[in-house]
């Protein structure tokens, strides 16, 4: 699904990712973990082409998505901090990103689900950051794309909206999709992940189940697992 | 590309400084031709007022658009599009509601004052395509340094140095080194030096098509032989465009290599 060789990316003389390898198959749920800046949104962003890595290549669905735009069809990201333009209303959003890419019903369906009928005609910029990531996720789950991609999904979100996301995760999950997600709540990773990658200081130290983890650190629970990986 | 245009372009259409700016030339135009009183001096008169305003309000309005509208930029990014339509739509939304606001403010009143029916209608169109020109051209410079700069204040500020540069610095720099030359044949030097800086040239493109050259002396001659033939038109009309080609060129070669 997703093919990552050698990427190395620095910004300015900060260097964030040195020489990720990292093979995505198909189907099932990733969670990418770390410590803070320890690149995870950019390598995130690396394959959704927002960030150029300095150095190796990236494939999505076999293709190298060097200059190319069209590959992003495929795929369905969540920002992580839902910024939108302010004076838009979250109406008027859905249908111009609708309007971008392909036409869909199924923002009917998640609007209800995450009950946002109040909030259609409001801006953007008047919406409390809880309903801006409601709104972040109808715009991410409306497309079917076979990979999506989500940067800290449960920001802001009440315990109800939060179970509806893990079901729709499942749900998305039975599909067959492949499903990324990065998340400093390790309850919820624990929950929904199928495998851990683990990025620390600009590479991958850990890849595997949550399982194989708890094993190789001695550890009964997998929040202090993660802990002793850090200290 | 059209798409992302059409958004930018309504975007603006809403805003309010659009509709402000609009009215400001709307009143200029009523004011200017209450005053004068005559087609020829209004046009003369809006000319000084559009050869430093236009540049300024395209450098300005290019900057605040591009770092207003990066959320919309980041939203966009992961969308299926090309970098270059994403800009470029940006770009051209900016450049054109800002045109329509100069040609429709100023358009209406001279229309209403019988623009059609006098002979200042060539001189007038003139104005207008040149003033377009330079929103096309600042709008793109002022993208090129917002997408140089992540900080907004060191944007602004390199914008507003760069419409100081070219709409004041450069003449006086011009002056001074035509005093500090006199004694050399300089009229070749004074037209490339007046070719080269776009609101130089389109200052002497319309005072040369308004007739007033005599006013110019010796270099006003060779400018009117250069200038007033169809060939020296045309050929600044071609730097009118390069100025507009590479500009907007560098907006798409840059935007490839950014990091959002």
């Amino acid at each position: 699904m997703v093919s990552i060789e050698n990427l190395h990316k620095k910004f300015n003389k900060n260097v964030v990712l040195s020489g990720v390898d990292l093979n995505i198959s198909e189907g099932g749920i990733f969670a990418i973990l770390g410590p803070n800046g320890s690149g995870k949104t950019t390598l995130i962003k690396s394959i959704l082409g927002m960030v150029i890595p300095n150095k190796g290549t990236i494939n999505v669905l076999g293709k190298n998505i060097k200059n190319s735009a069209s590959y992003r069809h495929e795929i369905d990201y969540l920002p992580q901090i839902a910024n939108f333009p302010n004076n838009l209303k979250v109406k008027e959003l859905i249908k111009m990103i609708k309007d971008l890419r392909e036409n869909t019903n199924e923002d009917q369906r998640l609007i209800e689900l995450f009950t946002l009928q109040p909030f259609l005609d409001k801006k953007l910029g008047n919406l409390s950051g809880g309903t801006k990531q409601k709104v972040n996720l109808v715009l991410t789950f409306m497309f079917n794309s076979p990979l999506i991609i989500l940067d800290e999904p449960t920001t802001g979100l009440d315990p109800i909206s939060l179970i509806r996301l893990k079901d729709l995760i499942q749900a998305e999950k039975a599909k067959g999709k492949t499903i990324l997600i990065t998340s400093h709540i390790m309850s919820f990773v624990e929950e929904v992940s199928d495998e851990i990658v683990f990025l620390l200081e600009g590479q991958i130290y850990f890849r595997g189940s949550i399982l194989e983890l708890k094993n190789k650190t001695n550890q009964p629970d997998f929040e202090h697992a993660i802990a002793s990986i850090l200290t | 590309m059209l798409k992302i245009l059409k958004y930018s372009f309504f975007d603006l259409m809403r805003s309010r400084w659009s509709y402000v700016y609009f009215a400001f030339y709307l009143l200029l135009g009523v004011v200017l031709l209450f005053l004068n009183n005559d087609l020829s001096k209004a046009v003369i008169t809006l000319m000084n007022i559009i050869i430093v305003l236009v540049p300024l309000i395209g450098t300005i309005f290019g900057v605040m658009y591009y770092y207003n509208s990066k959320e919309f930029t980041e939203l966009l990014l992961a969308q299926p599009l090309k970098r270059s339509s994403i800009f470029l739509g940006q770009y051209l939304g900016v450049a054109i509601s800002l045109s329509m606001s100069l040609i429709l403010g100023l358009g209406i009143p001279f229309i209403a004052y019988g623009l059609f029916k006098s002979n200042a209608i060539w001189d007038f169109s003139l104005l207008l395509v040149t003033g377009t020109f330079l929103t096309l051209i600042f709008t793109a410079l002022a993208f090129n340094i917002a997408l140089n700069n992540e900080n907004k204040i060191k944007g602004f500020g390199y914008a507003i140095l760069l419409w100081l540069f070219l709409a004041i610095i450069y003449d006086g720099l011009f002056l001074m080194s035509l005093v500090l030359f006199e004694d050399y044949p300089l009229d070749k030097l004074s037209l490339i030096g007046s070719m080269l800086n776009p609101i130089d040239l389109s200052r002497t493109l319309i005072l040369l098509k308004l007739d007033i050259s005599a006013l110019l002396g010796y270099t006003g001659a060779v400018f009117k032989k250069f200038f007033g033939t169809n060939f020296g038109f045309i050929i600044s009309f071609i730097i009118l465009t390069i100025w507009v080609i590479f500009p907007v060129l560098r907006i798409v070669l840059k935007s490839k290599k950014k990091d959002f």
